[in-house]
């Protein structure tokens, strides 16, 4: 057993503690909120037109309605998910609060819950607005694709903290030196896991890399609907089973990553 | 009595440990090719106050952060009110607390929210009242509803160390903890800190490089150089074993290689 063992007994007051210091800190600065509402508003402005301009020159895009503006609406929530979980986390390291929370009864796997309930919120303060966008101004419904949403919403949000995770470790480690791959590493998925085009286009080999990736799935599975009007089960079962592996792969390297900033003294310094 | 009962009716190692509020034993600990902390041990009774003396790089930092469980050591044993460190963090991490100018507290916060949000990770019983009391003790009244990052470089002193009496710890870990404050507000901090001994029978280890505050707040001093302990005793004992009459002199003997020589003059 080490100290960074997850320890029976998650408390909710703790989590719940974490979660309205990061609440404080979203009431205390409008430039925060307007953030989280001002890049998925653009996004989908954006590619709703190019949708619209596709469809007019283009018979598939016409049949396949909405794939474009889907998979932006789809991306945003794999991205801005990943950026919710660990803006907070970079909240703690840029106030140099990190000691403190460590030092306190707050466990782990506590720190980490209250990341993924703020990722939740984060989201639904810059998602929803976009979806409505995306219904006003593109007549685009994704609350029309019903069920499979919460299939496809769940397997890229696991996905999501997954990445969240890991990078947190990264910069628990290496310190605040290692920020800029807080915001790049998702960008290396994005032409791996086919959010804009199929999995067919990519080379054989690559196919293989691809389908190791769960939004991959979520991606194709949208597309089906949309295009086919088939809901994939099978896609999103396999996608639940991969991401089941990674999220606990990445806690894993958290708590591995936590255990080496304790050893080279970084939880002290938490400088670049 | 035998010499064989008189060894059994002395304290073991372990006895000694689990009675103390913090038992350090052969603790070393290296950066690479450095040793920040060089095979040290002691052991602080409960209820008392000791300072931790040394100039930049002698250890203090590194070995108080082994004894929070922010740094792991490389070999050697650290317990705290009677649990392994940091095998056992989960056990003794709500009973102690820490002040340090290495962490800030959250500057987009309030004074009371951050208040609030310590209190609650410590599960602090009844805790509106005592921010409150806090809040009156440590004179944070006027300002308890503006951001800490609004507030004076003395102004955050108070509201860090109002942090690290949130849950009435046990054990209290200060690094500097009147840093920056002016001979008024210091003087104030450790009157303050000498009421919380006393009145809660905790105890307190502070590194400072302020000879008067360790001279006044201090039962015991350790000194470090290089990692090493060089000594450790009460302050008028050091003081009387360096022939000096203030602890900064023997801090200057100890920081200038004079050691064996203002002893020497001693004897």
């Amino acid at each position: 057993m080490t100290d960074i063992t997850i320890h029976r007994g998650i408390s909710p007051h703790r989590i719940g503690a974490m979660i309205l210091r990061y609440w404080y800190l979203l009431l205390s600065s409008w430039p925060r909120l307007l953030e989280l509402l001002y890049w998925p508003a653009l996004q989908v402005i954006t590619w709703g037109f190019i949708q619209y301009y596709i469809a007019e020159n283009s018979n598939f895009f016409a049949r396949a309605g909405g794939t474009l503006i889907g998979a932006v609406i789809l991306w945003d929530i794999l991205f801005r998910g990943q950026l919710g979980f660990s803006i907070s986390f970079l909240e703690e390291m840029w106030a140099r609060n990190i000691g403190n929370l460590m030092m306190s009864p707050l466990r782990p796997i506590e720190f980490l819950l209250s990341l993924m309930v703020m990722s939740l919120i984060r989201l639904a303060i810059g998602i929803i607005p976009m979806t409505l966008l995306a219904l006003f101004m593109f007549h685009f419904n994704v609350y029309a694709l019903g069920l499979p949403l919460i299939a496809f919403f769940c397997n890229l949000i696991f996905t999501s903290w997954s990445v969240g995770i890991f990078v947190s470790g990264l910069v628990l480690r290496n310190g605040l030196g290692a920020e800029s791959i807080v915001w790049t590493l998702m960008f290396a998925i994005l032409p791996l896991a086919c959010v804009y085009y199929p999995v067919s286009v990519l080379p054989v080999w690559l196919q293989y890399v691809a389908w190791s990736l769960p939004p991959t799935y979520a991606f194709e599975g949208m597309r089906a609907l949309l295009i086919e009007n088939t809901f994939r089960a099978d896609l999103m079962l396999e996608a639940l089973a991969i991401n089941a592996v990674l999220l606990v792969a990445s806690f894993a390297s958290f708590l591995a990553l936590l255990r080496s900033a304790k050893r080279h003294g970084s939880l002290l310094s938490g400088g670049e | 009595m035998t010499e064989n009962d008189k060894a059994s009716s002395r304290p073991t190692v372990a006895e000694r440990s689990s009675s103390a509020a913090i038992a350090v034993e052969h603790l070393v600990k290296i950066y690479k090719q450095t040793r920040a902390v060089d095979d040290i041990s002691f052991s602080l009774p409960r209820g008392t106050i000791t300072g931790l003396l040394g100039g930049n790089g002698a250890g203090k930092t590194t070995t108080i952060a082994m004894i929070m469980g922010l740094v792991l050591p490389t070999s050697g044993r650290v317990q705290v009110l009677g649990h392994r460190m940091p095998e056992e963090s989960a056990s003794v991490l709500g009973r102690m607390n820490f002040e340090s100018p290495y962490v800030d507290m959250p500057m987009r916060l309030t004074v009371r929210q951050n208040l609030t949000v310590f209190g609650k990770l410590y599960a602090v019983k009844n805790l509106a009242g005592r921010v409150a009391e806090l809040a009156d003790d440590l004179d944070l009244t006027e300002f308890i509803d503006r951001a800490n990052g609004k507030l004076s470089a003395g102004q955050k002193t108070r509201v860090a160390l109002a942090k690290a009496l949130i849950n009435r710890p046990e054990l209290l870990l200060l690094d500097e903890p009147t840093a920056s404050l002016d001979p008024d507000t210091a003087d104030w901090v450790r009157a303050h800190l000498e009421r919380y001994r006393k009145d809660n029978n905790a105890t307190i280890l502070l590194a400072s490089h302020n000879m008067l505050e360790v001279e006044r707040l201090c039962d015991r001093v350790i000194i470090m150089k290089r990692g090493r302990i060089e000594d450790d005793d009460t302050p008028e004992a050091i003081m009387a074993r360096y022939n000096r009459t203030t602890l900064e002199e023997v801090f200057l003997d100890v920081a200038r290689g004079r050691v064996n020589g203002a002893k020497e003059a001693a004897r």
